[in-house]
């Protein structure tokens, strides 16, 4: 039958029985990979981020072909900071021999946590893929990664290359895998299931709330919607430049990009000229209208503008903005009722005027009322105390100062360290409040010493899990089985007339 | 009381008693002789549970049976699935499942023409043994002495004398038994061209898993070519990736004219095995197919499980689990014999086929399998060979099940050693 049919026997589903399977197999992974040296590891996560970097275009090429999100050149630069950048930003630190605190008189084993099971997203497939993965070898887990059906075919050829290169290097079988077919279903499936040790999920809430309610331990983080305060002390020119460059970075598909932008009235006029002149066009009133409606229908965000461009958007609104790298539209209220200053990834840019730092505070509280808890926010300005209080007042976990929010945030363009996962904290439903660093794959068992002086504490220099010797066999009972050569023979003799015997009756 | 439903106990004792009064005497007190009490009552995994409840890992698996494990919920329910549409079938007609194993068994096994389909091992091999026949127009036999093939009427009297003298069985006329790895022995009996086939199990199983010798399985198969005879590889416990390949003869790079597959293609859960024949030995299913007739045989429930599990033996996922227990096995057990080397005196392996010896002679092995008993780890010695522990890890075994089987093994050690030490002093 050429056409497919309804079977007429029930029949087990294969895919989650294959892919139960693939959880065995990285249970056996990261049991090798805990075998592993630092050396050996480093060697491994070198290896599996050459491939990466190898393959940056590529994979921004397909990323943004299979997905039909985002800026081609701007992927390619995540894939390269995710895959080499990434390995070597955490190359000094240690995550596989022991640490010895001998003012505490504790010594502390890492222990990763095993098997990871992590969720891609749409808008950050490939980067999230070599990110996570990466991650993961450094602290010695084997992961599966489990792509947004919208983006499964570069995330599985990407998961391929890792995997291959890694196992090149000396990584066990199956310490990087991937679901090829994910569907919903298989997806809830899997993270319910005991073998896997700890879910990161990134996506959206619908994704992170099934993460947490499997049961097993997860990190996921809420959505962002970041507001960015423009005062009288910045420099307006370096703002425009900085507001523009970030909102326009893979068509503001990072989750850290700038929502709202809260600009002093003393040099609100001043922005939106600077603005224009880094190719922001300004909106007219009847053509934010246009915006409201194309972007924000009936039933929510619409998500088939995500990562698209400014130009593109403008002609699906129904206008032109020729030559433009970001569509700025100005509003009157911040308030989660005005849907422009809800999360757009995509690049338009709400802008309103606020009188003082404080009404800066209330707006931005007011935007991130709705959406955008614990995430990011932004600030351009030399004054200190502005600083201070805003970040202090705002519901936010990180506040990048004088850089753009998308790179700032996620750690690219500040010493946060880039990461494809913003934890949004206790405020935004999340385990995590800090971007996702390696730290988060593993825990210590610790040694820990009597803290009174007259128990001094032991010399663990030198001493590794991975090399120490086993003490010698105990003394075993003196049972001899083969009692010497005389049984030995006799007994010999008697299997070779058997077989004689046998041979001879054949 | 345990009470099934449709019959009842008041204790384990009644069962025994039962047993003993209506089903076989012997086999339930020998068991009881060698201090295994156990009967099988739950199962689930690679655990049995008997029925005082206690837990036992399985690796015994009755020779690679429950090679996936007891009840694999893949295969139950493709079997109950299968309950709602199909019974045992008609064995006079075509039938869509035994067409499609058939395919799917012929594709899998590089060579082979036809499948040949029987409810068991034994009878396949005997399918094997009148497909030879038919081919080569020969009626002698040539099998391994302790080798073991199963007790159909043919299929007994290629094995040990224990299974064919009692019941006056055995057929020195016709069936010739040379000792394992001896290739000399091998081409003496092949050399009157008068042979129809030699049929070797790929590592003999009940005689503890003696490895073949480097080219020996080779030579063989060179003889078999040289005088006519055709080469029926028995796979009934080496195939179905146990050597880390779907079949055993792959791993040792020979091609069989005839194989016999079993045990595990039921997975466990209903009877069927088959003899794959080559072109020429399927001879006779174009000159008079209906010449050999089972009404069981290929029933269609059993074929639809193992249309299954040829499917999931092609998973990577399997190969790679088959490669982690092999390494995990090769490793904890050198580190075994290390610790244990006054009792435990040597491994023999190939993927999750293994023979733990124990010592060089005597039936060491049934104290060891009382110990490990005792740690809550079932594995039988060897019938052939009572130093030898039969080891045969599953398939689709976990990490933490291969760990908790090797501190189980390595805590039941010194209670072996007392057993044997206890048997020396009596002896």
């Amino acid at each position: 039958m050429a056409t497919p049919s309804t079977p007429l026997l029930k029949v087990p589903d294969a895919a989650l029985e294959q892919a139960r399977m693939m959880l065995d197999k990285a249970r056996w992974a990261a049991t090798r990979l805990q075998k592993l040296d630092r050396a050996t590891i480093l060697r491994i996560a070198d290896a599996a981020a050459r491939a990466g970097h190898a393959k940056a275009q590529h994979y921004a090429d397909w990323a943004v072909r299979e997905t039909g999100m985002g800026v081609v050149a701007h992927k390619k630069m995540k894939n390269e900071a995710c895959s080499t950048g990434l390995v070597d930003l955490y190359r000094s630190e240690d995550f596989v021999a022991p640490r010895i605190h001998a003012d505490r008189k504790i010594v502390e084993l890492p222990r990763p946590a095993g098997v990871i099971f992590a969720l891609v997203p749409v808008t950050n497939p490939v980067a999230t893929v070599f990110f996570k993965s990466l991650l993961a070898l450094m602290t010695r887990n084997a992961i599966i990664l489990s792509p947004h059906p919208q983006a499964r075919e570069c995330c599985a050829d990407a998961v391929r290359t890792l995997a291959e290169a890694a196992r090149a290097a000396g990584a066990p079988d199956g310490a990087i895998q991937v679901i090829a077919e994910p569907t919903i279903p298989l997806i809830e499936n899997l993270m319910a299931d005991s073998r896997i040790d700890l879910i990161v999920a990134t996506g959206g809430p619908a994704v992170v709330k099934a993460a947490y309610r499997s049961g097993n331990p997860a990190i996921g983080v809420g959505p962002g919607n970041a507001p960015v305060v423009v005062d009288d002390t910045a420099d307006i020119r370096l703002a425009a430049r900085r507001i523009v460059a970030s909102k326009a970075f893979d068509n503001s598909i990072l989750c850290t990009n700038e929502s709202t932008v809260l600009a002093f009235g003393s040099i609100a006029e001043k922005l939106l000229e600077a603005l224009k002149s880094e190719r922001a066009y300004i909106c007219k009133p009847d053509e934010c209208e246009k915006l409201r409606n194309l972007l924000f229908t009936g039933t929510g965000f619409n998500t088939a503008m995500i990562g698209k461009d400014a130009e593109v958007i403008a002609r699906a609104a129904g206008f032109n903005a020729p030559g433009a790298r970001i569509l700025v539209t100005p509003v009157d209220l911040v308030q989660p009722e005005e849907r422009l200053v809800r999360e757009k990834l995509l690049p338009v840019l709400a802008f309103a005027r606020v009188a003082t730092i404080d009404q800066a505070i209330s707006a931005a509280r007011s935007m991130m009322r709705t959406a955008g808890q614990g995430h990011s926010a932004a600030i351009h300005s030399r004054n200190e105390a502005n600083i201070m209080a805003f970040a202090a007042a705002v519901p936010a976990l990180r506040v990048a100062v004088n850089a753009g929010c998308s790179l700032g945030a996620s750690g690219f363009e500040t010493n946060l360290g880039p990461s494809m996962t913003i934890g949004t904290g206790f405020a935004g439903g999340s385990s995590l409040g800090e971007n996702l660093t390696p730290h988060a794959f593993l825990h210590y068992t610790r040694i820990a010493y009597n803290k009174d002086a007259s128990e001094s504490f032991g010399n663990f220099a030198g001493l590794d899990p991975l090399t120490l010797k086993r003490a010698a066999p105990a003394q075993a009972l003196s049972l001899a089985v083969n009692n010497g050569d005389q049984e030995l023979r006799a007994e010999l003799r008697k299997i070779i007339l058997e077989e004689l015997k046998a041979v001879l009756a054949a | 009381m345990f009470d099934y439903g449709h019959f009842r106990f008041d204790s384990k004792q009644e069962l025994f008693d039962k047993a003993i009064r209506f089903w076989n005497p012997d086999k339930t007190k020998f068991w009881q002789s060698v201090g295994v009490d156990l009967v099988i009552d739950r199962r689930e995994g690679y655990c049995l549970y008997d029925m005082s409840g206690r837990r036992l890992i399985d690796l015994h698996l009755n020779g690679g049976t429950y090679n996936f494990g007891h009840r694999h919920p893949e295969l139950v329910e493709t079997l109950k699935g299968a309950l709602d549409y199909f019974d045992i079938g008609n064995h006079w007609f075509p039938s869509v499942a035994r067409a499609a194993l058939s395919e799917a068994l012929v594709k899998v096994s590089p060579g082979m023409a036809y499948a040949v389909f029987a409810p068991g091992g034994a009878e396949a091999v005997d399918i094997a043994l009148k497909s030879a026949r038919y081919a080569t127009k020969r009626r002698k036999i040539v099998s391994i002495i302790k080798g073991y093939h199963g007790h159909a009427g043919l299929s007994v009297a290629t094995g040990d004398d224990r299974f064919t003298k009692i019941f006056l069985s055995d057929q020195p006329g016709e069936f010739i038994q040379v000792p394992f790895n001896d290739i000399d022995a091998m081409e003496k009996a092949l050399k009157g061209g008068d042979i129809a086939a030699l049929i070797m199990e790929t590592i003999p199983a009940t005689y503890g898993f003696p490895m073949p010798k480097e080219g020996y399985l080779k030579a063989c198969r060179d003889l078999c070519t040289r005088y006519g005879t055709m080469y029926i590889a028995d796979e009934v416990q080496t195939g179905l990736m146990r050597t880390g390949e779907m079949w055993g003869w792959q791993a040792y790079g020979i091609q069989p004219d005839i194989m016999v597959t079993a045990k595990g293609l039921s997975g466990g859960l209903y009877p069927i095995s088959a003899a794959l024949v080559n072109e020429k030995a399927g001879g006779w299913l174009h000159e008079d197919g209906a010449a050999h007739i089972s009404t069981s045989g290929g029933a269609e429930l059993g074929c639809i499980v193992a249309h299954k599990v040829i499917e999931m033996l092609q998973r990577p996922e399997v190969r790679s689990n088959v490669q982690f227990v092999t390494e995990f096995m090769r490793e904890g057990m050198a580190e075994m014999v290390q610790r244990h080397g006054d009792i435990f005196t040597g491994v023999r392996q190939k993927g999750i086929i293994l023979g733990l010896e124990f010592g060089h002679s005597g039936e060491n092995a049934v104290a060891v399998s009382r110990a490990l008993y005792e740690h809550g780890v079932w594995a039988i010695f060897s019938s052939l060979d009572k130093r030898v522990l039969q080891w045969k890890p599953g398939a689709l075994l976990s990490v933490e099940m291969c760990q908790e089987i090797m501190d189980r093994f390595d805590a039941a050690m010194p209670r072996a050693r007392e057993l044997l030490h206890a048997g020396k002093k009596v002896n």
